[in-house]
């Protein structure tokens, strides 16, 4: 189980805003498949998925604010 | 380092968004170092990921008389328009190799405009938490980026000439009521773009700097090499 958290974005970016999820719930992941789409101030950039599985739990929906460091999803590798 | 040039001339949105996506990819896989695509688009209207269709103030029908397209896009902000009398400039740069730090590159982009406008004896301003440069309470340049593994593409617009403002009266800019101005209007002179495109390529190529060799592309349009 490999959980996705919003990585350090650059000094002063606290969070960032859930745009587009690329898969759903239940859904196969590849590594390094753009996993989510967030936005920050006037700037749109892609979380990559760290390994391949199953996209089981999504925490926050689009449009949904996600804090640096909190967890976006669970991806289950088994 | 080096960081190749396109100049795309004046060309339609939709040839040039694909062209933007060309040079991502070939950064991405490192055909390519950084690129820096520079256009005038044929009047458009985009809509960013934060954008709201209200912001639109003339419905679709009339502005496909007037020849304005729309197109929904995937960098960050509300509605902007684009047109002939502006530069709009695409970096991609991969951040990888600069600063990993998305506000860090927003406030990058607006220090090479405010820069720009200084040779040209303007006075560009920030307004703390509006993105984008002004002068006086008049906005001249808009930005609105977006990013794919660390790697940017989307990015400014520097209104130019001064009589292609009036279209930005079909739309509330970035969500706001906002007043544009252009170069022309505020000197009350005719400016060449070849001055404004001298200016910025050179400004932007000490950016792409630790980046890999040249690949071999399908370049629309002018293809121009610095290193």
């Amino acid at each position: 189980m490999t959980k996705v958290g919003l990585p350090e974005l650059g000094e002063g970016i606290e969070k960032a805003t859930v745009s587009y999820w690329y898969f759903k719930e239940g859904e196969k992941v590849n590594e390094k498949d753009d996993l989510v789409e967030l936005t920050t101030d006037k700037a749109t950039f892609n979380l990559p998925s760290p390994c391949s599985g199953t996209l089981s739990e999504i925490f926050f929906r689009e449009g949904d604010t996600v804090n640096v460091g909190e967890v976006l999803a669970i991806i289950d590798e088994t | 380092m080096q960081t190749e040039v396109f100049d795309l001339g004046t060309i339609n949105f939709r040839m040039a968004w694909d062209f933007q996506k060309e040079i991502l990819s070939a950064v991405k896989n490192k055909n390519l170092s950084s690129g820096l695509i520079l256009c005038q688009h044929n009047p458009v209207i985009t809509l960013g990921r934060a954008a709201d269709r209200k912001n639109i103030l003339m419905n679709e029908q009339e502005l496909s008389l007037r020849g304005i397209q729309i197109y929904e896009i995937e960098r960050g902000g509300d509605v902007t328009y684009h047109g002939p009398g502006q530069l709009t400039v695409y970096p991609v740069f991969n951040l990888n190799y600069f600063k990993k730090d998305i506000h860090f590159f927003l406030r990058y982009l607006e220090e090479v405009i405010m820069e720009l406008l200084s040779d040209f004896g303007i006075k560009g301003r920030r307004i703390p938490g509006l993105t984008g440069v002004w002068v006086g309470r008049q906005k001249i340049a808009s930005i609105g980026i977006a990013i794919r593994n660390w790697i940017t593409f989307h990015g400014l617009s520097i209104n130019i000439k001064k009589d292609d403002l009036e279209n930005f009266s079909f739309i509330r800019p970035c969500g706001m009521d906002i007043e544009m101005t252009s170069l022309e209007t505020v000197l009350g002179k005719n400016i060449e773009f070849h001055d404004i495109k001298e200016n910025l390529i050179y400004r932007f190529k000490n950016l792409g700097s630790s980046l890999h060799p040249i690949g071999s592309l399908s370049p629309y349009g002018d293809r121009l090499c610095f290193g």
